[in-house]
């Protein structure tokens, strides 16, 4: 049961981690990257590591997340992005 | 396209050196020496309850210390390389509705949950670390909501520097009064489970986690203003 | 668990893939993030006992045998402050981009070519 879990968990990840480099949006990319880190703090819980679950859900697709966003808001301007 | 051959050659040579990684490993059986005497004497010496936190802040202080030098430096190299170049004209969108009152209805509960997650980090998993992150991200929301506000950055940083000093200040009350640097045992030990308890590690996570939640609101906010 | 240990490879291998072949700016920051999880999962995932518990002391674990019933802490408290530093080193990374953007306009890393020989 814990096994299923983790390769389900264990694909999607990859999957994730694919798309946030393939994807033509950025916008998608980066949360396509804040999905990976949620999914590592799960990952966490079942390691019974719970400071380090709290601090990845925090830090991982909390924060770099927003951090990632307000790079791209300042570096959009009006011409189109290259790939 | 020789140079798309060049970086998968690379990437599969990393492959094959770091295989013996997965195929040699064996999974741990017993804890290591060090684990071993940090799990029997932890909570007797130190009187806190959650390990990890007592790894972080005693056994292992100086490499916390560290760390912490590292977000300083990282900050100072933000602030130095965004400098304010424009004056402050005020930005035409408002927020919406839903924004606005969400935020001031959630902003006083995510700070009180901040606040208890780092006064309680020796008897619960947490800690200042994250407990500064969930009041940055609370500030965060603040920010959000209201696009003409204007963060004090004089106050953060006094708060910033004054968080550090007494860090390295109470670390030097522990050189003299007891064992050796970072050493929490010169306030009384008090009983385990209780909130007072283990020495120092409460005060010095409380302030790890104010210096970390008032750099992390700098940079967010500097990033957020600027155009 | 050596499943999880598998994982967080993968995710590194991925991550330098993607930093090596991938030309806007922004996803060689995104690779290097990926890079970042997957070096943290391995290693807290090489401090798991099988059928052990949280090194944390309340009603359920007692102080006097925990010796035989905890997980290994000292992987956890190195991976606590691995993660704050990457999300620093991330943050300075971008604003870096940015200021990149602002002197030459462009945000292709083959335009770059200062220090090519």
């Amino acid at each position: 049961m814990i096994l299923a879990i983790i390769i389900v968990l264990g694909v999607l990840m990859l999957v994730a981690a694919f798309l946030a480099l393939y994807l033509k949006d950025l916008l998608s990319a980066i949360i396509a990257a804040g999905a990976i880190s949620l999914m590592a703090s799960v990952i966490y819980i079942i390691l019974a590591a719970p400071d380090v679950a709290m601090t990845e859900a925090a830090i991982g697709s909390g924060l770099t997340t927003i951090v990632f966003l307000y790079a791209l808001h300042l570096v959009k301007k009006e011409q189109g992005e290259k790939k | 396209m020789i140079k798309r051959f060049f970086s998968l050659f690379f990437v599969i040579l990393l492959l094959f050196v770091l295989l013996p990684l997965v195929t040699d490993i064996k999974p741990l059986t017993e804890l290591g020496i060090t684990s071993q005497k940090y799990a029997r004497d932890g909570a007797k010496e130190l009187g806190a309850a959650n390990l990890v936190t007592s790894v972080v802040v005693t056994y292992r202080g100086l490499d916390t210390l560290g760390e912490v030098t590292v977000l300083f430096i990282t900050t100072a190299g933000i602030g130095f390389l965004l400098r304010k170049r424009s004056t402050g004209k005020n930005k035409k969108r408002k927020a919406s509705e839903i924004l606005k009152s969400g935020t001031s209805f959630l902003l006083p509960l995510i700070v009180l949950f901040g606040v208890y997650i780092f006064t309680h980090g020796h008897l619960t998993p947490g800690g200042g670390f994250q407990g500064g992150v969930v009041i940055a991200s609370a500030i965060v929301l603040l920010l959000l909501s209201d696009i003409n506000l204007h963060t004090d950055h004089n106050i953060l940083n006094w708060l910033e520097s004054l968080s550090g000093a007494f860090y390295i200040l109470l670390g030097i009350l522990g050189l003299i009064l007891a064992g050796g640097f970072l050493d929490n045992r010169f306030l009384p030990l008090g009983e385990f489970g209780k909130i007072f308890s283990a020495g120092a590690i409460p005060i010095i996570y409380s302030l790890i986690g104010l210096k970390v939640g008032a750099e992390l609101v700098g940079i967010l906010s500097k990033l957020g203003r600027e155009e | 668990m050596t499943i999880i240990t598998i994982l967080g490879f993968l995710l590194i291998i991925i991550g330098l893939w993607g930093m090596l072949t991938r030309k806007h700016l922004f996803r060689i920051i995104l690779g290097f993030s990926i890079i970042d999880t997957g070096i943290h999962l391995i290693m807290v995932s090489l401090g798991y006992i099988k059928g052990r518990t949280a090194p944390i002391f309340d009603s359920d674990l007692s102080t006097v045998d925990a010796v035989h019933n905890i997980v290994d802490p000292i992987p956890s408290a190195l991976v606590l402050t691995a993660i704050v530093i990457g999300l620093a080193v991330t943050a300075l990374m971008l604003v870096y981009v940015v200021q990149m953007k602002r002197q030459k306009g462009s945000l292709d890393i083959s335009d770059y070519e200062e220090l090519k020989w």
